[in-house]
């Protein structure tokens, strides 16, 4: 929990001048470091001499030529002052900043790492900028994210494990111990609410998850589902003894767990909606879009968010998250992010158009197109695993989760809500001839759920830009959307009849 | 009279020398080292060589991004004529479309990689000058991508830059973090239909 913290901390906006920020840890086979990290006009970056001492390359300064010049074995990695390119053996790579120079040490992105060093390396390298780690060779670091959902008189703990690693589960006194078969953990835990239960989860050494248990805790029973493209989920339901046990009884039976305990595993009906992101696009100094009668896309989309959440919450009876309640600005990644930290199990993106051509018309329904992110993300999608070099020689057959590009996972699934929600926005408002579509869109990749962005209409067509800002317009969108929503989870629903599959 | 001989000879050796420069200036185009652009072929009578070059602008129905047949200049070695590509795109589309290219944008900058990815800098109209609409940031997108993978089939990949740096967006949709290939979906309403009539 301290290193997200920290990690929260690092993504502040930063300062123009070199500023300190939260290190990275460093995973190996020679075990846990830190990286140091700086903030230079914005970008977060690594001293190259660190680097070099990490990786065993070498760096050597032309003064007169003003670049950095890297040798990794054979390969040679060229910088230059001023430049965002980078060249690792003759291929051109782009950096989203120059390198950076402080006094004698020269600094560079921190995707320098998995751009650069990467390629010019033979050994694996990950960089897990949520998790501020970075992962070396063949260190198995599963990512474990936690929730605590409360089960009437009983508590759900749910662990997503990615890749699914094998573990056991043990009951050592008044603790529940999770040992993974795996060298570290990069585990996001949450805080318990119900401790007369659960008392805390916290990870335990070297590669366990702890559940201190709480004086109520009568029985525990655990199952194991699979996950979307090689993750895995434990679910462990924790039984507490009625409330009358704490009170003085009778001589009787042995202490048994309750014959009243709900039955813990058919509490949730598995594939329901939970919870669903709404992202009311743009905001603050980030206006969009504009109407000729100085309609804002940032208003109209702030809007039909909000009247979406309430319709969602009425008729579905879901918990809806918007990702801004108000005129703010808000990073694309922010947004994404929302969605991820509240486990939401649908992203819907509200957008306006606009056209150089004023008769354009018609709302567009948009889901991610993988093509642009080129092989990584098609594997992800198919769910094919990859081999990897590891330290010492050999390889390892590994299942990659490739954070920045989460949607990979849920193409499918994101395809068959966008599907539904362009037949049914259609019985409601005029469509475009472009109704749905696949493209690169920034807001839809790290979303790690089915997700689909939603034109309503063109705000530089002067009917809709009408429209758009009336009752009825934004009402009978919000009613298309309950509508393809409330029919995508009967068809999870129907498809997924027990097990906790998302 | 050995004098005389000598002249003539020298004549007709600076005239065969004067010929074959210009022939062989005037036919460069067609086959410039190698690279030649797919629809590359001298423009007869032009004063400055030319090439024909597919550009993209957007339709009357603002819902696609048709190709458009344009002279460019020729340039050479190939990032010069990615060059001049990328310029002839920057320039106002010819009636009765639409550039999908924000008013006022230049081209700063334009690198080549080894492997085909091209880096294209362009100045910060691209963005600021924006309509903010997704279909319209796709067209502006694309139309650089496809006038230098199209054109100029040794460039496989472009990213797109601005004021010199890589950018998450240019109005808060397309991701533009990672050089793109062609995509030519966008520009037609139907393209598959009409790839496979051809």
């Amino acid at each position: 929990m301290a290193v997200l913290l920290l990690a929260a901390l690092g993504g502040a906006p930063a300062a123009q001048a070199p500023a300190s920020a939260a290190p990275y840890t460093v995973l190996s086979r020679d075990g846990r470091r830190p990286l140091a990290t700086r903030v230079i006009a914005g970008q977060e970056m690594f001293a190259l001499d660190d680097l070099a001492r990490l990786f065993n390359v070498t760096v050597r300064e032309d003064t007169a030529a003003g670049g950095l010049t890297v040798t990794a074995g054979n390969e040679t990695i060229a910088l230059s002052q001023g430049q965002s390119l980078a060249s690792v053996s003759g291929r051109l790579i782009s950096l989203p900043a120059p390198p950076a120079r402080d006094g004698r040490t020269w600094y560079v992105p921190v995707d320098f790492v998995t751009r650069a060093l990467a390629p010019a390396l033979t050994t694996r390298i990950e960089l897990r900028k949520p998790s501020r780690l970075l992962v070396l060779g063949d260190i198995r670091a599963p990512r474990v994210v936690g929730r605590i959902d409360p089960l009437g008189s009983a508590t759900r703990l749910t662990l997503d494990i990615a890749p699914s690693t094998p573990h056991t589960i043990s009951q050592e006194g008044q603790r529940l111990v999770v040992k993974f078969d795996a060298d570290v953990l990069d585990a996001s835990l949450p805080a318990s609410a119900s401790p007369e239960l659960v008392q805390s989860v916290h990870q335990d050494a070297p590669a366990s998850v702890a559940i201190d248990l709480g004086p109520r805790f009568a029985s525990f029973r655990t199952s194991d589902v699979p996950g979307d493209r090689g993750a895995g989920r434990l679910i462990i339901d924790i039984a507490g003894q009625p409330s009358e046990v704490t009170q003085p009884t009778p001589p009787g039976p042995p202490a048994q767990p309750p014959a009243d305990v709900p039955p813990l595993i058919d509490l949730a009906p598995s594939g329901t909606l939970r919870a669903i992101v709404i992202d009311a696009g743009h905001g603050g100094t980030e206006q969009g879009a504009k109407g000729s009668g100085g309609v804002l896309e940032k208003d109209v989309t702030l809007a039909v968010a909000r009247r979406l959440k309430a319709a969602l919450e009425a008729r579905l009876g879901v918990r809806v998250i918007l990702t801004r309640e108000t005129d703010v600005t808000m990073g694309l990644d922010e947004r994404a992010a929302v969605a991820n930290n509240n486990k939401a199990d649908l992203f819907v993106s509200l957008h306006v158009n606009a056209s150089l051509r004023p008769s354009t018309s018609g709302a567009e329904v948009f889901y991610l197109s993988l093509d642009e992110y080129g092989d990584a993300a098609q594997r992800v999608a198919k769910g094919d695993s990859e081999s990897l070099p590891v330290f010492g020689g050999g390889s390892r057959d590994i299942e990659l989760i490739l954070w920045e590009m989460a949607q990979a996972r849920y193409i499918q699934e994101s395809a068959a809500l966008a599907r539904g929600v362009e037949s049914s926005l259609r019985d409601h408002i005029p469509m475009s001839q472009r109704a749905i579509q696949q493209a690169p869109f920034r807001v839809l990749v790290g979303a790690n759920m089915p997700a689909v962005l939603v034109e309503m209409g063109f705000i530089t067509n002067g009917a809709q830009e009408k429209q758009l800002t009336s009752d009825e317009f934004q009402n009978q969108i919000a009613q298309a959307l309950v509508g393809a929503i409330g029919r995508f989870r009967d068809a999870r629903n129907a498809a997924a009849p027990s097990g906790g599959a998302r | 009279m050995d004098r005389r001989i000598a002249a003539i000879a020298a004549l007709i050796v600076a005239a065969f020398a004067a010929g074959w420069i210009l022939l062989a200036h005037r036919t460069r185009p067609a086959s410039p080292s190698g690279t030649a652009p797919a629809a590359a072929a001298a423009v007869p009578g032009a004063a400055e060589p030319k090439i024909k070059a597919t550009l993209y602008y957007i339709s009357e129905d603002g819902l696609s991004l048709p190709g458009v047949q344009r002279d460019v200049p020729f340039g050479d070695p190939i990032v010069e004529q990615a060059r001049r590509i990328v310029e002839a795109q920057l320039d106002a589309a010819p009636a009765p479309y639409v550039s999908p290219i924000p008013a006022g944008t230049k081209l700063r900058a334009l690198y080549v990689g080894d492997r085909g990815d091209a880096f294209v800098d362009l100045s910060g109209e691209v963005r600021a000058a924006h309509s903010g609409g997704s279909l319209d940031e796709l067209f502006t997108t694309y139309a650089i991508v496809n006038a230098l993978t199209v054109n100029l089939p040794a460039i496989t990949r472009v990213q797109i830059l601005v004021d010199g740096k890589e950018v998450d967006t240019l109005a808060g949709h397309v991701d533009l973090r990672r050089p793109l290939q062609k995509n030519l979906k966008w520009t037609s309403l139907h393209p598959d239909a009409e790839a496979a009539e051809r």
